[in-house]
C-alpha cells in the first residue's frame, strides 16, 4: 500500500498549517527574543513597536491571564520573560500586526536594556557551578569498584557529542481561531497536542474544554514538535483572545534555528575494564547532559541515556549515573532516539577504547559481549525480546564482515594518502515512554452507512507514515479494503488526553487502540449478520469485504452488512482504549521493566578518508533491522533509511556550536548543513528480520521510528579506524561530529603549516634521492 | 522613482499583469508586491498557490522551486528551476512562470506516480518542489545519458533537502521517471505523452506578444544580479522595496551573458550564470574540470540563478568563482556613466567586502588571457558538507609549466584573508623552478606569510593553515602527475 498523502503531496496539495485558506481578518505575530543568553531586563521599551504601520497589539507577560508557564514536566519556563532571561532567542513580547511584514520589521524595532549575567554553556562548567535542573540520576547492576580488580585492562576517557538541529522543513507554526463564548480552534504543528491543548489552557486561565487543537500533518517532526511546539500554538492563541482575530504565526528558519530547542549535547566521562579473552567485566560512565536553560524533556531524555549506555551489551558491572546541567542555550528537547544514542555513544567509545588498549579487534571485543536473552539490562528487565546476536550473524555473514576487513586492510597497504575504515554499529533500543503513565492511547471509529470509516485516533501523521499503519490495522481488523478508512486529522475534541506521537510508539499505541474499536465493532457486526441469517456468529467472519460463513459467501458484502446494522439500530461507533501491558520502572531504586520490548539491528559502516584535506566519503551502509511483521514494508524501509540518514548527519557535517556568550553559530542552514543527496551513499542495502516474535503489535509489528538513528553513530568508528590506518595511534579523541575539519585536526593538528613534513601523511618507503633536493 | 510601471507575464496558465509602486503595494493585490518581493512570496502569500514550500529562505533547501522560462534565441521557451525565495519579483517580466500547481494534470504525472510507488514522500514539505526539479530534468530535451544515469540523477535532486527519506527512495523515483519518458524528454514531446498541460505549448507567442521595453538602470535602489546572497543577507529588507534586476536588461544587452573568446583572451559576461560556465564549450575545452566544480559549488537550481558578476561583487572573502578568476587572472570591466574602465581583479578587493568601485559604477564583464594547452587550471575546495557548502578554504591555481619547470604560476586562496586572495608572492616564488619538494616547502612557508586566517564556525585559523599547505601540494602533485603524500617527510626532524 501507498502512503495514503503521497499523491497528494507530490501534487502540493497537502495542506499544512498555513496553507489553509486563510480567515477575514487574519493577523500575523512574530516574537521579540532576547539577544543575550543571561541577564536581568533593566528595561523594556516597547513604544516604537506598538506604533509601527499596521501592529494591532503588543503583549507582554503582564497580559498573559492565566499561568505564565510551558514547562510540561517541571514549571521552569515561562512563555513570556518576567524580567529574566536565559538563552538568546528567549521569548520576551509579542507583536501582533495586520501582515507578516509589518510584525518582522516591528520586532526590530523593540528597545531593551539588559543587565548581563555570566553565561554558562558548557555541562561541566554548569554542574560544578551547581546549576543543575533536578538532581542527578542512576542506574546501577553489580559491584564497579570490586570489579576492576578482576580486569587485565581499565582504561577511561571523554567522550564528547553535540546536539543536533531537527531541520524539519516545515518550521514551528500555528493558526489560532477565536470561536464563540471565549472557546479558541488551534491548528498547530505539534506531535503533541493535548500538551499544546493543556499549556494554552493554562496560559489563558480556561478548562481545557475550552481549547481545541487540531493536527492534520506536519511537515516533519523528529521530536521538535513534541513540546518545542507548545509555546507557538500558545503565542497563536493568546494573540487570538486579546485581538478577538484569527492569528497566525509561522516562524522563519532564521527564527527556528536561533529559539528552538534542538538535540541534547553531552559530555561522558568514561572507565571501562576488560580481561585479557574480551569479556567487558565493568562499566562507569558519568553523563553531563546539556539540558539548555529550562527542563523541557531533558529528564526523560536523561533516563534513557541511562537505559541505553550499555547498548547491545552484557555487562556484569555497570555504574551509570547522569546530571541534567543548566545551561544559557535554548532549552534542549526530544530528538529521535531520546538521549539513546549519547548513551551508546559512550559505551562505544568506551569498548573502542579498551580494544585499542587491548590490541583485539574493535567488533570482536563487541560481539563477545553481545547481549543474550537469558541475561538482564542494569535496570532489572530482562532481555528476552533481544535479538542482537541474531542481527549480527545475519550481518557478519550476510554480508561478510571478514570480506569487508580484507578488502580495507588490503587498500590502506597500498594507499599512503588515502584510507579506508569501518565499523559495526549494534543497536538494542527499548520501545516504550519510560514514564510508565504515557503509554495510553484511544481511538474512535465510525462507520457510516455506505460502508465508509472515519478513523480517529491521538496518533499524529509527521511522514513516518503513521495513518497508512493505521488505515492498514482497522481495515484488517473489519476485513475490509484500506481505501474505505479515512484517517482523519488528530483533533483533541474526538480523542482525549492524547499522549505526543513519539518514543517510535505512536503506531504501537494507537493501532492497538485502533483494533479495541475496530473488533469489538466487528463482532456487534457478526453478531446482527447472525441474527438476521440465523448463522453462528462464531462461524462468520469477513474477509474481502464479503460476509463468510465458515469460509463460505453468504451473499452479503460489507455495505449490506453495515446498511443492515443502521437499519436495526446497531451501533456503527467505537471507541478502543489501549494501555501498554506489564511495564512498570521505580525511578526510586532504578529497577523495573520500562519497556514493552526491544528492537535490535546491526550496522556496516565504511568510508574513505582523504589523509589531505580531511574529507571523506561514506562509501557504503548494509544493515540488518529486526522488524517484526511490518504493516506496511515501504513504510518501515523509509523509516530505515530516513533514520540512518540523520544519525549520519548529525555523526558528520551536522556542527551545532554555541559561542561562550551563548551565541548559535550555525543559526542558517548555510552553515548548519544537513546530509544531501550527494552525502548518502548510493550503496546501501538494508535487509530485515520478520519474525513474529512480539506480542505488543499490532499484528506483530514492530516499532521503527528510533532505532535506525543510531546505525548513524558507526561512522565515528569507521572514521576513526581510518585514522587509525594512517598511524594516528589511540589517543585520539572521541567527538562527534567528526566534520572534515575534526578529522584533519585528529591527523595533522600537531604539524606545522609552513612545513612538508607530517606524521600521518609522509610516505613510509624511501623517496627517490633525486626528488628531494635538500 | 513615483512612475509605476506594470510587470507583465504568464503565471502557469494566466496571464499577469501587476502595477507595482515604489511603497510595494498593487492596487489590486495590495502589500507584498514590489518588485524585490521574492517571487517565493508572491506566489504563496498574495496568489495562496500554497504547493510551493518556504523551508529555510536561503536556497539551501529547495523546497520553493518554481520553474522559469524564457524564450531562447530561437523563439523556443527554455525552463530552468530556480529556488522562488532568491528571485526578485520584478525578474518575472516578460518570462512563464511556473508553479507545481502549472504542472498539475488532474492526477499523478509519471514522476508524481513514481514518488509515491518508491515511498519517497513521508512528510511531503520537500516533495513538490522535488517534482518540479524532475520534471525540469525532463523538460530539458537533451538526452539521457542512460536509462538511468545515477550522476544525472543526482544531479536533479542535489537542490533539495529531505529529512525524511534518506534520499534513496527518491533516487529511486527519479531513476525510474527517467526511464519511463526516455525519448520523450522536452516540452513538446512531454505535453504529447500527457506528462504536462498543454497550454506549455502556446507560451512561446504569449511571452513574444509581451517583450518589454527596455530596462531602467536605476543605481540608486539595491541592485540584483543572482541574487543568491544578496536575498540571504537583506531578506527582510528587499521585499518591500523596488530593485533593479539588472537580468532584465539581458534582452538589450545581450553581450552582458556568455563566455566568448576574443583577441587571444577569454570574457565573460557578469550575467552569465553559473549553469552557464558549467555547460560552456569554450571554457570545458580549455578547463575540463570546469563542469564538476560548479556542480560540487552550488545546486541545479542555484546555478540558474548565481552569476560571475554577483560572485565578484559581492566579495566574499570565500567566493568559488571569485578564487577562480583570481587565479586566471582576470580582468574586472566597470563601467561608468558613460565610460568604461579596466582593472585587475585583484586590485577590486580593497579590504573585507570594500570594493574600488566609483559611485554609478557597475562590473559588466571580466576577461583573462586564453588558456594554452600547455596550461593547467585546478581548484580545490574543503567545506563540510562536501557538496553544495560554503568553502572552509578553496584554492585555485593557474599553472605554465614548460621543460620541467613552472614557467608562469598564479595562485589564489579564499577564507584566508579579509578579501579574495591572490597569493602574489607565493606564485612568485616558484617560477622557474622544478616540481619538487624543496620548491613546495618555499611555496607552503610563504603562502603561510601571506595568508591572515580566522577562525570562524567554517573552521579555526590552524585548520586554514592546514589546507592552504595541503590544497597547494594538491594542485602542483596533480600538475606534476604525483601523489600528495611524496611530497611530505613523515617525521617532524
Amino acid at each position: 500500500m501507498d502512503h495514503l498523502d503521497a499523491e497528494a503531496h507530490t501534487r502540493g496539495r497537502s495542506r499544512y498549517v498555513d496553507d489553509e485558506p486563510r480567515p477575514a481578518g487574519l493577523l500575523q505575530a512574530a516574537v521579540v527574543p532576547s539577544p543575550v543568553a543571561h541577564g536581568e531586563i533593566r528595561s523594556l521599551d516597547l513604544t516604537a513597536v506598538r506604533d509601527y504601520a499596521g501592529v494591532v497589539a503588543v503583549l507582554t507577560a503582564e497580559d498573559i491571564p492565566g499561568s505564565n508557564q510551558i514547562g510540561s514536566v517541571l514549571p521552569d519556563e515561562p512563555l513570556l520573560s518576567t524580567g529574566e532571561v536565559h538563552y538568546i532567542g528567549q521569548p520576551i513580547a509579542l507583536v501582533v500586526a495586520e501582515d507578516f511584514h509589518a510584525a518582522r520589521h516591528a520586532v526590530a524595532r523593540a528597545r531593551l536594556d539588559i543587565d548581563e549575567r555570566p553565561v554558562v554553556v558548557d555541562p561541566k562548567e554548569a554542574f560544578e557551578r551547581g546549576h543543575l535542573i533536578a538532581d542527578p540520576q542512576s542506574v546501577h547492576m553489580g559491584d564497579v569498584d570490586a570489579a576492576w580488580a578482576q580486569c587485565d585492562v581499565v582504561v577511561e576517557g571523554e567522550a564528547t557529542i553535540s546536539g543536533q538541529e531537527h531541520v524539519y522543513l516545515e518550521t514551528q507554526r500555528a493558526r489560532a481561531l477565536p470561536e464563540e463564548n471565549g472557546a479558541i480552534r488551534v491548528l498547530s504543528s505539534t506531535q503533541s497536542p493535548y500538551v499544546g491543548q493543556r499549556t494554552i489552557a493554562g496560559i489563558l486561565g480556561v478548562p481545557l474544554h475550552q481549547i481545541e487543537v487540531d493536527v492534520r500533518r506536519l511537515g516533519g517532526g523528529f521530536g521538535g514538535k513534541e513540546d518545542q511546539a507548545t509555546p507557538w500554538a500558545c503565542f497563536a492563541a493568546l494573540a487570538a483572545h486579546h485581538t478577538g482575530r484569527p492569528v497566525e504565526i509561522v516562524l522563519s528558519r532564521a527564527e527556528d534555528l536561533l529559539m528552538t530547542g534542538k538535540r541534547h549535547a553531552y559530555r561522558s566521562d568514561y572507565k571501562i575494564g576488560v580481561t585479557r579473552d574480551g569479556r567487558i567485566l565493568a562499566l562507569d560512565v558519568r553523563h553531563f547532559q546539556n539540558s539548555g536553560a529550562a527542563c523541557d524533556l531533558s529528564l526523560a531524555v536523561l533516563g534513557r541515556t541511562l537505559f541505553h549506555t550499555t547498548n547491545s551489551y552484557f555487562i556484569p558491572n555497570v555504574r551509570v549515573w547522569g546530571a541534567p546541567c543548566r545551561t544559557n542555550i535554548p532549552p534542549a528537547t526530544a530528538f529521535r532516539g531520546f538521549g539513546g544514542p549519547q548513551g551508546m555513544f559512550a559505551v562505544e567509545s568506551a569498548l573502542t577504547h579498551a580494544a585499542e588498549a587491548l590490541g583485539i579487534d574493535r567488533e570482536e571485543l563487541q560481539r563477545r559481549n553481545l547481549l543474550r536473552s537469558s541475561d538482564s539490562f542494569p535496570y532489572g528487565q530482562n532481555a528476552a525480546t533481544v535479538r542482537i546476536r541474531r542481527c549480527w550473524e545475519e550481518l557478519d555473514e550476510g554480508f561478510d564482515l571478514e570480506a569487508t576487513r580484507q578488502q580495507v586492510e588490503e587498500w590502506n597497504d597500498r594507499h599512503p594518502a588515502v584510507k579506508k575504515g569501518y565499523a559495526v554499529m549494534p543497536v538494542t533500543f527499548g520501545i516504550s515512554f519510560t514514564a510508565t503513565f504515557l503509554n495510553q492511547a484511544s481511538a474512535l471509529l465510525h462507520v457510516y452507512t455506505d460502508g465508509s470509516v472515519s478513523l480517529s485516533t491521538g496518533g499524529v501523521e509527521m511522514g513516518q507514515g503513521l495513518f497508512s499503519n493505521l488505515a492498514v490495522v482497522a481495515s484488517r481488523a473489519l476485513g475490509i479494503e484500506p481505501t474505505r478508512v479515512r484517517v482523519e486529522s488528530t483533533n483533541t475534541r474526538r480523542i482525549a488526553n492524547m499522549s505526543a506521537s513519539a518514543a517510535s510508539s505512536t503506531t504501537l499505541l494507537n493501532g492497538n487502540a485502533t483494533l479495541r474499536a475496530a473488533t469489538p465493532l466487528r463482532e456487534r457486526l457478526l453478531t446482527h449478520a447472525g441474527e438476521r441469517l440465523g448463522s453462528d456468529p462464531s462461524l462468520l467472519t469477513i474477509e474481502n469485504e464479503q460476509l463468510l460463513c465458515d469460509g463460505e459467501p453468504t451473499g452479503w458484502d460489507w455495505p449490506k452488512l453495515v446498511k443492515s446494522a443502521y437499519l436495526h439500530r446497531v451501533s456503527l461507533s467505537a471507541h478502543g482504549f489501549y494501555a501498554t501491558p506489564e511495564i512498570h520502572y521505580d525511578e526510586a531504586r532504578g529497577r523495573g521493566h520500562p519497556f514493552a520490548y526491544h528492537v535490535c539491528g546491526a550496522a556496516l559502516v565504511e568510508v574513505t578518508v582523504d589523509g589531505l584535506r580531511g574529507s571523506y566519503e561514506i562509501d557504503r551502509v548494509r544493515l540488518v533491522h529486526d522488524l517484526g511483521r511490518p504493516l506496511n514494508r515501504r513504510v518501515d524501509l523509509g523509516q530505515v533509511e530516513g533514520g540512518l540518514a540523520q544519525g549520519l548527519g548529525w555523526m558528520t557535517v551536522e556542527d551545532l556550536r554555541y559561542d561562550e556568550t551563548g551565541r548559535n553559530l550555525s543559526a542558517a542552514l548555510a552553515t548548519y548543513k544537513v546530509p544531501d543527496v550527494y552525502l548518502m551513499p548510493r550503496d546501501l542495502e538494508v535487509r530485515f528480520i520478520e519474525e513474529p516474535d512480539t506480542e505488543a503489535g499490532p499484528y506483530h509489528a514492530k516499532a521503527v521510528g528510533e532505532p535506525p538513528l543510531m546505525y548513524g553513530l558507526g561512522v565515528v568508528f569507521a572514521l576513526r579506524r581510518a585514522l587509525r590506518a594512517f598511524g594516528r595511534d589511540g589517543q585520539l579523541p572521541f567527538v562527534a561530529p567528526m566534520t572534515p575539519e575534526q578529522v584533519l585536526l585528529q591527523l595533522q593538528g600537531d604539524d606545522d603549516p609552513s612545513r612538508l613534513v607530517s606524521k600521518s601523511l609522509g610516505t613510509r618507503v624511501p623517496v627517490p634521492a633525486e626528488a628531494v633536493s635538500s | 522613482m513615483a512612475s509605476t510601471s506594470p510587470l507583465r507575464f504568464v503565471l502557469n496558465d494566466a496571464d499577469l499583469e501587476l502595477t507595482l509602486t515604489p511603497d510595494g503595494s498593487d492596487p489590486k493585490l495590495g502589500r507584498g508586491c514590489a518588485g524585490g518581493t521574492s517571487v517565493l512570496d508572491f506566489v504563496r502569500r498574495e496568489l495562496r498557490l500554497t504547493g510551493t514550500k518556504e523551508g529555510c529562505k536561503e536556497g539551501d533547501c529547495g523546497a520553493c522551486t518554481v520553474l522559469v522560462g524564457e524564450l531562447d534565441d530561437g523563439g523556443r521557451v527554455r525552463y530552468l528551476p530556480v529556488t522562488s525565495c532568491l528571485m526578485p519579483l520584478a525578474e518575472v517580466a516578460g518570462r512563464h512562470l511556473v508553479t507545481i500547481e502549472g504542472l498539475d494534470m488532474g492526477q499523478a504525472n509519471t514522476v508524481q506516480r513514481r514518488i509515491v510507488e518508491a515511498g519517497a514522500s513521508q512528510c511531503g514539505f520537500c516533495t513538490p518542489g522535488i517534482v518540479v526539479s524532475l520534471v525540469a530534468q525532463l523538460m530539458d530535451s537533451s538526452e539521457l545519458e542512460s536509462d538511468a544515469d545515477a550522476d544525472c540523477v543526482d544531479r536533479s535532486l542535489s537542490g533539495h533537502l529531505c529529512r525524511c527519506t534518506g534520499y534513496r527512495s527518491l533516487r529511486d523515483a527519479a531513476a525510474a521517471s527517467f526511464c519511463d519518458l526516455r525519448g520523450r524528454q522536452g516540452v513538446p514531446r512531454l505535453v504529447n505523452a500527457g506528462e504536462l498541460p498543454e497550454h506549455f505549448l502556446g507560451i512561446a507567442e504569449r511571452l513574444q506578444a509581451l517583450q518589454a521595453p527596455p530596462a531602467e538602470m536605476n543605481l540608486d535602489r539595491p541592485v540584483v544580479a543572482g541574487g543568491t546572497d544578496l536575498y540571504v543577507q537583506q531578506g527582510e529588507e528587499l521585499p518591500t522595496r523596488e530593485v533593479t534586476a539588472l537580468r532584465t536588461l539581458l534582452p538589450h544587452r545581450p553581450e552582458l551573458r556568455g563566455v566568448r573568446v576574443e583577441g587571444g583572451r577569454i570574457s565573460i559576461g557578469a550575467l552569465t550564470s553559473f549553469e552557464d560556465l558549467a555547460q560552456s564549450e569554450v571554457l570545458r575545452k580549455r578547463i575540463p574540470t570546469i563542469t564538476e566544480f560548479m556542480h560540487l559549488v552550488a545546486s541545479w537550481q542555484l546555478r540558474n540563478r548565481a552569476t560571475v558578476g554577483g560572485n565578484l561583487i559581492n566579495a566574499s572573502p570565500i567566493g568559488d568563482v571569485t578564487i577562480l578568476m583570481l587565479a586566471l587572472g582576470a580582468e574586472a570591466v566597470l563601467e561608468g556613466q558613460g565610460e568604461a574602465r579596466v582593472l585587475p581583479l585583484r586590485d577590486l578587493y580593497k579590504g573585507y567586502k570594500v570594493l574600488d568601485l566609483r559611485p554609478g559604477e557597475i562590473l559588466t564583464g571580466l576577461s583573462f588571457r586564453d588558456v594554452e594547452a600547455t596550461e593547467f587550471v585546478d581548484f580545490e575546495k574543503v567545506s563540510k558538507r562536501r557538496t553544495l557548502d560554503i568553502a572552509t578554504v578553496n584554492t585555485a591555481a593557474r599553472l605554465h609549466l614548460r621543460d620541467g619547470l613552472i614557467h608562469q604560476a598564479c595562485l589564489a586562496a579564499g577564507g584566508v584573508a579579509p578579501i579574495p586572495l591572490l597569493l602574489r608572492r607565493t606564485s612568485e616564488i616558484v617560477r622557474g623552478r622544478p616540481i619538487d619538494r624543496e620548491t613546495l616547502s618555499l611555496a607552503v612557508a610563504e603562502a603561510q606569510s601571506e595568508i591572515s586566517p580566522i577562525s570562524d564556525v567554517r573552521g579555526s585559523a590552524g585548520t586554514k593553515r592546514l589546507l592552504v599547505r595541503n590544497l597547494l601540494i594538491a594542485h602542483f602533485a596533480k600538475a606534476a602527475g604525483m601523489e600528495p603524500s611524496d611530497f611530505f617527510l613523515p617525521n617532524a626532524a
